[in-house]
């Protein structure tokens, strides 16, 4: 079924704030198996300019999905969620995500099409932090696969 | 930030280190843990199959993390990433065997750019098959 157009360009209310932790930034970067100290050492990144350890480039995916959780779980939007996968995924930085940021999600609707059956969702996830300062602006596309013929 | 790439020391064409990123089961369980994304499709055998997969699957965003190593390991300065964007085409098998998979990734500079950027065009495969399209990074060189 196709999804309602008029949710093009509608935006949610911003997320709680997400504290992150130079813990959880060393975690993912070990899960990753990448050694950069500049996410590990707080001398190494202060070496390269950075106020404090910085974030691998696509940490933040993390925090803009689950804000775009809302978006994907939305009665009224009605996606069959069971059927969705990652079609694309773009970051824009003003800066690196770092240890202590406290990161706010805005997520905007950008486009919704349907091709082919699928039902096509790109959903913007504006990232600031407490200060209001923009720190990273996230698109996702998703693709929910038509349903088969019963 | 400080890239320990200079502008004027690249061309377009100049080809970056490629790397060989492998991934077996046990990589995926962490990055579960790691990023928060438990799909079942990523560590469930018997679920992937259920829901047409041929066994189970990398994240695409896993893939997408170790892609944009080549850039990083490069420029050295993560921070210099100033945008980043793969498209998921193929996902990356990851059979439960001794071997798991691996990810080959290589890179080239597509573009020099205003502001000291220049945009790199990644490659990225998996079993002699593209896993990422449109995979594109601008990275701010010194």
């Amino acid at each position: 079924m196709a999804l309602d157009q008029s949710f093009v360009g509608r935006t949610y209310p911003p997320t709680e704030p997400y504290e992150v932790g130079r813990e959880k930034i060393r975690e993912f970067a070990e899960a990753v198996g990448d050694a950069n100290p500049a996410y590990t050492d707080t001398e190494a990144a202060k070496a390269l300019g950075h106020p404090d350890v910085i974030a691998p480039p696509t940490f933040v995916f993390s925090i803009t999905f689950k804000a775009a959780g809302e978006v994907v779980e939305d009665p009224q939007l009605g996606l069959d969620y069971s059927r969705v996968v990652h079609g694309d995924q773009r970051f824009a930085y003003v800066r690196p995500v770092r240890a202590g940021d406290r990161l706010t999600v805005t997520s905007t609707i950008e486009a919704i099409k349907s091709m082919a059956g699928n039902d096509i969702l790109d959903i913007r996830g504006e990232v600031h932090d407490e200060a209001g300062e923009h720190v990273v602006t996230a698109w996702t596309k998703l693709v929910a696969r038509a349903a088969e013929e019963a | 930030m400080t890239a320990k790439v200079t502008y004027s020391d690249v061309e377009v064409g100049t080809e970056l280190p490629a790397r060989s990123f492998p991934v077996n089961r046990a990589t995926l369980v962490r990055y579960a843990g790691a990023s928060g994304d438990f799909n079942p499709i990523h560590w469930n055998e018997k679920f992937a199959k259920e829901v047409g997969l041929p066994d189970v699957i990398a994240h695409g965003m896993f893939t997408m993390a170790e892609a944009i190593r080549v850039v990083t390991d490069w420029i050295g300065d993560p921070g210099a990433v100033v945008e980043y964007g793969v498209r998921f085409t193929r996902p990356v098998v990851v059979p439960n065997d001794d071997h798991g998979a691996v990810i080959e990734v290589s890179g080239k500079v597509a573009a020099k750019l205003d502001d000291n950027t220049v945009r790199v065009d990644l490659t990225a495969t998996s079993a002699g098959q593209k896993v990422l399209g449109m995979s594109r990074a601008v990275v701010r060189l010194a």
